[in-house]
């Protein structure tokens, strides 16, 4: 099977690409976002500490 | 005699202080990580390439992949959902309540998944995007249940209070997940009858069926994973006056 022919998907490329692409996105998104968040919490705390240490 | 061994006990126990839990759920998402990426890996490759197209629907069927074990996992996490809320309500823990609100935009994300990739596979195959049969309709409702779980626990300000009410709205909710299931089989409908879970005997061909149980474990682990990023960051914003988050800021920013 050449390669052209895999992302071709027997001419389902649309529904079947789109259907991957969404889920990968969705699913990234639930693992990244959370450890964006969590690491810019963090900071605010220590900025927090920071401050009333001084 | 205890109903639980001693040490299953004491690990419960352990998991349920949050200073342990933030701890070891960190030590714990490299091995879980790369369970889930093999699984994956050997997933995606025995069901994108190894497997033979379907002898009706062609490769349009390859959606199943993601299809099947995103709408098994919207049920599975709905039930998780509903009983670590139970445990919070009973037992007042908190790390209970803490994975029960962290699973519902999981949850909420795999019943969203299901939903479109069923919606792309019905166009090409029933000939329309939408109908409003019992497992779709069934289906949206669980969407709308996680959602609701979501905006009530935001909506409330003390989270001890909100993740009573939440645990009382999943709990209702768990009705929905046997008609899910059953939909299929006590209403005529275009949606195909279950496959896989057939007790006798699966009426899908191993080399379909060994990619799908791959992506079903594949996403077990993935929910393990994106519940504990959620519920440590969620852990964190609760506990955020409290010694350990105070000491372990003071040990990191040094």
């Amino acid at each position: 099977m050449s390669a052209q022919e895999f992302f071709a998907m027997g001419g389902y490329a649309f529904y079947v690409w789109t259907s991957y692409g969404l889920c990968f996105v969705v699913l990234l998104a639930n693992i990244v976002l959370p450890i964006i968040q969590r690491r810019q919490f963090l900071r605010q705390l220590a900025l927090k500490q920071k401050r009333q240490n001084l | 005699m205890s109903l639980i061994p001693d040490p299953v006990g004491r690990f419960f126990h352990r998991m349920a202080s949050p200073p342990y839990f933030y701890a070891f759920t960190e030590k714990l998402m490299p091995w879980l990580t790369g369970i889930f990426l093999i699984l994956l890996a050997g997933g995606l490759y025995g069901g994108l390439y190894l497997a033979p197209p379907d002898y009706q629907q062609g490769d349009s069927y390859r959606i199943i992949y993601i299809h099947v074990p995103s709408a098994w996992m919207s049920l599975f996490i709905y039930m998780v959902m509903a009983a670590a809320g139970a445990i919070g309500l009973i037992w007042r823990i908190k790390l209970a309540e803490i994975v029960a609100i962290s699973s519902a935009s999981v949850g909420a994300s795999f019943t969203f998944i299901a939903l479109v990739t069923g919606s792309l596979w019905g166009k090409p195959m029933w000939g329309t995007w939408w109908v409003w049969d019992a497992r779709l309709t069934s289906e949206l409702i669980l969407l709308f249940l996680y959602l609701g779980v979501i905006g009530l626990y935001n909506a409330i300000d003390d989270k001890r209070t909100a993740s009573k009410a939440v645990a009382i709205l999943a709990l209702v909710g768990v009705v929905n997940i046997p008609i899910i299931h059953y939909s299929v089989e006590w209403w005529n409908t275009l949606h195909q009858g279950p496959t896989v879970t057939k007790m006798d005997k699966p009426s899908i061909h191993v080399s379909m069926l060994v990619p799908l149980l791959l992506m079903a474990a594949a996403f077990k682990f993935y929910y393990v994973i994106a519940m504990l990023q959620r519920a440590r960051l969620e852990l964190l914003q609760r506990e955020r006056t409290a010694n350990w988050v105070k000491k372990m800021v003071t040990e990191q920013s040094q």
